[in-house]
């Protein structure tokens, strides 16, 4: 096991809770890995952007489609959020939050806005937490 | 100047004329002039004042005091003159010296003038008159001192040594003879004055009555108004002078009396008395001494009394003083009064103080101790029950065996913390009581099997119910039961060798004694059950035999529990059919006394008063060698005395002990036993099993004889074994050696309808015995794979009938059937008989043993059944997770459709529902069970869409299944913990809501709240 790896790994992780990308619940998954499931939270975050996936399509659609079908918009981002809070991805959750608003204000533009900004912030937390398992991976081979 | 001295040594002498013995009672007194003025405006009545004269003149002539009063009197005057004549004398010599010197001066003067004379003529200096006086003066100043009257003012103008100056000179001298000779002519007067007053003065009686006068004016004026009689009486205690402010009484009724004869009432003896008493010690004293007489009523008086003594040394009577003392005393008396109550309120608030201090410290302790037991059991069951899983895991003999340790370990402090809530619930009143109906010989039974399962010496348990104890009475039969227990399980720990029974009889005015008679009531010609306890496997079980346990062979029995439910029915109803349920055509109230009774170590004599008290064991060697709280027989006492009842105990040491409770219980005439299915069943099997044997079914004698490690292989029983919960959970061994035939055996049905968790609790500890003695069973056992487990479901039910030759045991549970359940929660239904015989056989082939198979029973039935509704993936794997971290294992369904379909199809403990769901919601989901709940069916649920699926394996018909259903706990998992949220939760019927993501903290508060 390489020290120097495992500190840096440390250190990201402190980072992505510091910046606000993650925030308690990740930690409840770092506490269900156990022998049988080592990679329970990979495993958990990998389900979470399968599954995500095709929530954000259907959202895609229904912005394109019906912009101000702000119920149904509402009643995915809902799923979406509870998804995102189970995997702890705060960033994520808080635009969750802000689009849910806009729905609740019936602004379609900020909900468009919105959506482009929680698209990103996935997008971000994929990358940083790719990069997080990567390098957690290889420190403790 | 004289005459003023003469005063003062007047007064001087006045104030000494006092005699010394009246202490401190001295006569100060002003000059004789300065306070006539005062005296006179007083008016001094002096009729309180009545004296024998006669008496008083003998008093002053032949008591010592008087006589040396008087002494005193007289030497006094006497010496006041001394000092005047002194005075005079010294007056005199004064005069005289005087005298001298002036006849000394006037013999100078001569010499001077023969001086003179002489100088005259031989000096003839011529001296200046002034020179002269300059040169003079030195030269006579010896002289001039010795002269009385100076001659300073001499002053001679003429030339010294002139006629004129000697003839001025001359007259000087003549003038000063002249004075000197008036002063002594006014000396002489002065002393003829003196003289003359030393004879007006000559007569002393006159002044002493004068003082005496002064001294009596004063001692009235003090006197006047005090509330003091002085009194003087002789020695035959005669009043000779009485001085009384307030009399009462003329002067011929009180001199020359006694005090008794002047009045009486209380007191007067006492005053008497204590007067003769000072008179006869000579010692002068003072008492208080209450009157209460007719002259003057109610009054205390403190009394002084002193002997007075003739001059001889005699007592010739007593002075006496009083002073009334009547309000001091009675505002004494207040005060001490007044002092007393504060001193006794003090006390009493002091006292109070502790007590409430005590209280409130004892309620405060009560309240940690019931909240740290509570605390402490939730954590504790948790670590008993992952205990009693990992049992059930692949683990090897030492693992076990250490696991074993830990499980009884847990349970015996799960015991103590369950006996601290209970009394805790006792006291506070929380505990209610319940009517129901049960069967005393069924409980006493019940109660013997259990301790016989878990016994562990070599002890006959036995148990008797008197004829007259009816079939069914009512109560609370969870406390009766809980008592039966504590006291049996009391009597087993302290006996080792001898017997533990039960003795149950009808209390009537005239039969207390019946317990006596039932001694002897174990006989040949009642059904005799016998249970052997076998070492290796402990299991509960009783072999039905008629004879005693040496018994070998049986015929083929018959038993009714084939089939069950529908054949004990009838066996109830003919046995209901007997006497006993016509003896009472109303319900009535009958007073059951119950014996617990051992040969054991017994109970010394110093410890019975404290033997009911909470903590107290009879010694602290008993608690070090037994071990225990001491709390079992306080929560007995206090479950009793709740119940109306009373339990007391009679014991002699190492002889054994007795302990007696009685109850009353309500009779009821009719015995309704088709609502009390399971506790019928159970009856029946055993009135079936009698029925073949012996008619006697009213009466019950158990005996449960000591295991005979021995004689396993000789012994030939058909082992049955039933706990003793309504919810019966029982199962039947029988094994045959010799390849003998069978009698046919079968599982008493368990139909547990209820999932009272006490129950399951006491279901557990049932059959914990056998489950810890695995270990020790399989070592004996021939067979290793014999180890049954029985699953036992609550609301499952089993019907197994078992018709092998060679039957060990039977197990009943999917892990037995090979099946590794992963999900324990699964419908359990052994309805399939193949399968069971298909075992059967298989172990058949394994172990032709001839001893006895090892059964353990698991009751995974404690381990709640949990439904997750979910339809988020990563909720469902992370809940799922985290359930098995804790031990659970739980159903997962994915939306509200499946959620109502689960439910119909078997029961859970613990429904968690998501709120948002597709398809049906979750507050739709709950709403349907709800209904379901309620009502008894799915019309709701038909109506909303989902098809009411018949679940395969349970019997359609069952009304029980679907009937008697608990409100299942529903529990909302929301994505916003919104106020508004929650009232939804609460408005659709669920019990409570936790907020997502689901935490370990939420679900653990859930599960603890909701399950444990």
């Amino acid at each position: 096991m390489d020290r120097n790896l495992q500190r840096q790994v440390a250190n990201m992780r402190k980072s992505l809770f510091d910046q606000g990308y993650l925030d308690e619940q990740f930690i409840q998954l770092e506490d269900l890995r156990d022998d049988a499931n080592p990679n329970f939270v990979e495993e958990i975050v990998t389900l979470f952007y399968t599954d995500s996936a095709k929530l954000i399509r259907n959202i895609e659609n229904a912005l394109e489609n019906n912009p101000s079908d702000f119920e149904r918009l509402d009643d995915y981002m809902q799923q979406f959020k509870g998804r995102s809070s189970s995997i702890g991805a705060k960033k994520v959750k808080t635009e969750c939050s802000q689009f849910r608003e806009y729905c609740k204000a019936g602004n379609a533009e900020g909900c468009i806005r919105t959506f482009q900004q929680l698209k990103q912030e996935l997008a971000t937390l994929r990358r940083k937490l790719e990069t997080y398992f990567e390098m957690a991976r290889q420190a403790n081979t | 100047m004289e005459n003023n001295n003469v005063e003062e040594m007047d007064i001087e002498s006045l104030s000494s004329m006092w005699p010394e013995d009246i202490n401190g009672k001295q006569f100060n007194i002003e000059k004789p002039g300065a306070d006539q003025a005062m005296l006179e405006d007083i008016f001094i009545i002096e009729e309180p004042k009545i004296v024998d004269f006669k008496r008083l003149v003998e008093l002053t002539n032949y008591s010592e005091k008087g006589s040396s009063q008087l002494a005193y009197l007289v030497k006094n005057w006497e010496y006041r003159q001394a000092y005047a004549v002194r005075l005079l004398r010294e007056e005199l010599d004064t005069l005289s010296k005087q005298k001298q010197e002036s006849e000394l001066k006037e013999l100078e003067i001569t010499e001077e003038h023969r001086f003179e004379q002489e100088s005259y003529g031989g000096d003839k200096r011529p001296i200046s008159v002034l020179d002269e006086e300059y040169d003079i003066l030195p030269d006579f100043p010896r002289k001039i001192k010795h002269v009385v009257v100076e001659n300073k003012g001499l002053e001679i103008e003429a030339d010294y040594d002139t006629v004129i100056y000697w003839k001025q000179r001359a007259r000087h001298l003549e003038e000063l003879l002249e004075a000197s000779i008036q002063r002594e002519q006014i000396l002489v007067e002065k002393l003829q004055e003196s003289i003359k007053n030393l004879e007006r003065q000559s007569s002393p009686v006159e002044e002493l009555s004068q003082i005496l006068k002064r001294a009596d004016h004063y001692l009235h004026f003090i006197l006047e108004t005090a509330p003091v009689t002085i009194g003087h009486q002789d020695k035959d205690l005669r009043y000779r002078f009485m001085y009384n402010p307030y009399p009462s009484l003329q002067e011929e009724e009180i001199i020359g009396k006694t005090d008794a004869e002047i009045f009486t009432g209380g007191g007067v003896k006492e005053v008497q008395d204590f007067k003769r008493e000072v008179l006869e010690k000579g010692l002068p004293a003072k008492r208080e001494i209450t009157f209460e007489t007719q002259l003057f009523g109610a009054k205390t008086f403190l009394i002084y009394v002193e002997p007075v003594f003739s001059k001889a040394g005699e007592t010739i009577g007593v002075n006496y003083m009083g002073m009334e003392i009547t309000d001091q005393v009675r505002k004494r008396e207040k005060m001490a009064k007044v002092r007393e109550e504060i001193a006794v309120q003090k006390a009493k608030e002091s006292e109070l103080n502790k007590t409430i201090h005590i209280t409130e410290e004892t309620m405060r302790a009560k309240e940690v101790l019931a909240t740290m037991s509570h605390e402490i059991r939730s954590p504790l069951s948790g670590v008993v029950s992952m205990a009693e899983i990992l049992s059930t895991t692949n683990i090897d003999k030492e693992q076990r065996q250490i696991l074993k340790v830990m499980l009884s370990t847990g349970d015996l402090i799960l015991q103590l913390i369950n006996d601290i809530l209970d009394l805790s619930k006792v006291e506070s009143g929380v505990l209610k009581l319940e009517a129901t109906k049960f069967r005393p010989r069924e409980v006493v039974k019940g109660v013997l099997q259990t301790a016989a399962g878990s016994l562990q010496k070599v002890l006959t348990l036995e148990g008797h119910v008197a004829d007259d104890v009816p079939v069914q009475v009512i109560g609370d039969i969870l406390q009766i039961r809980r008592i039966l227990n504590n006291l049996i399980s009391n009597a087993i720990k302290y006996t080792h060798k001898g017997k533990v029974g039960i003795k149950l009889y009808k209390i009537t005015a005239l039969s207390c004694d019946l317990r006596e008679g039932s001694k002897g009531n174990i006989t040949a010609d009642r059904s005799v059950f016998s249970a052997i306890i076998r070492e290796p496997d402990k299991c509960l079980s009783l072999s039905q035999s008629g004879s005693d346990l040496n018994g070998f062979l049986e015929g083929p029995r018959k038993n009714s529990h084939d089939d069950e439910p529908e054949t004990p029915v009838i066996n109830g109803a003919s046995m209901d059919g007997g006497e006993e349920n016509h003896r009472h055509p109303s319900e009535t109230t009958m007073w059951i006394g119950c014996d617990v009774y051992d040969t054991g170590i017994g109970i010394p004599e110093n410890a019975l008063p404290t033997l009911f008290k909470k903590y107290m064991q009879v010694s602290a060697d008993t608690a070090r060698k037994y071990g225990g709280t001491g709390l079992g027989l306080a929560i007995c006492k206090q479950l009793v005395e709740l119940m109306g009842g009373h339990l007391t105990v009679s014991s002699q040491e190492h002889r054994g002990s007795t302990f007696t409770f009685v109850l009353p219980y309500k009779v009821s005439p009719q015995c309704d036993n088709s609502d009390d299915p399971d506790e019928l069943s159970d009856m029946n099997g055993h009135d079936a099993m009698l029925d073949s044997h012996d008619d006697d079914i009213s009466s019950g004698t158990f005996i449960f004889g000591p295991r005979m490690l021995g004689s396993l292989s000789s012994s030939s029983s058909s082992a049955r074994a039933q706990n003793q919960l309504p919810n019966r959970v029982a199962f039947n061994a029988t094994h045959k050696l010799n390849g003998l035939s069978d009698d046919p055996t079968s599982f008493p049905g368990s139909s547990m309808p209820s999932k009272e968790v006490n129950s399951l609790k006491d279901a557990c500890s049932a059959v914990d015995g056998p489950a810890t003695s695995c270990q020790q069973e399989t070592s004996m056992m021939q067979s290793p794979d014999s180890n049954y487990k029985v699953t036992v479901g609550s609301e499952r039910e089993y019907q197994h009938k078992e018709y092998g030759q060679f039957q060990d045991t039977f197990k009943v549970s999917t892990c037995s059937s090979g099946v590794e359940s992963k999900e324990v929660s699964e419908k359990v239904r052994l309805t399939d008989c193949q399968e069971a015989e298909e075992i059967q056989e298989r172990f058949e082939r394994s172990s032709q043993c001839s001893s006895s198979k090892g059964q353990e029973i698991i009751e995974s039935k404690l381990k709640p059944r949990i439904l997750l509704v979910e339809d988020n993936k990563i909720n469902v794997v992370v809940a799922q997770s985290m359930m098995t971290r804790m031990g659970h294992k739980i159903d997962v369904v994915n939306n509200g459709v499946e959620a109502v379909r689960a439910v119909q199809s078997s029961s859970y403990d613990l429904i968690l529902m998501d709120v948002c769901m597709p398809v049906v919601d979750g507050l739709q989901a709950t709403r349907l069970i709800r209904s379901f709940e309620e009502m008894g069916n799915w019309d709701a649920a038909v109506k909303a869409g989902i098809e009411y699926q018949v679940p395969q394996n349970t019997a359609p018909n069952d009304p029980q299944l679907n009937l008697l259903r608990n409100r299942i706990p529903i529990i909302g998992m929301t994505t916003n913990a919104l106020s508004e949220s929650a009232d939804e939760c609460f408005a659709n019927g669920m019990d409570s809501f936790i907020s997502k993501p689901v935490t370990f903290q939420n679900l653990k508060e859930c599960l603890e709240q909701y399950v444990m």
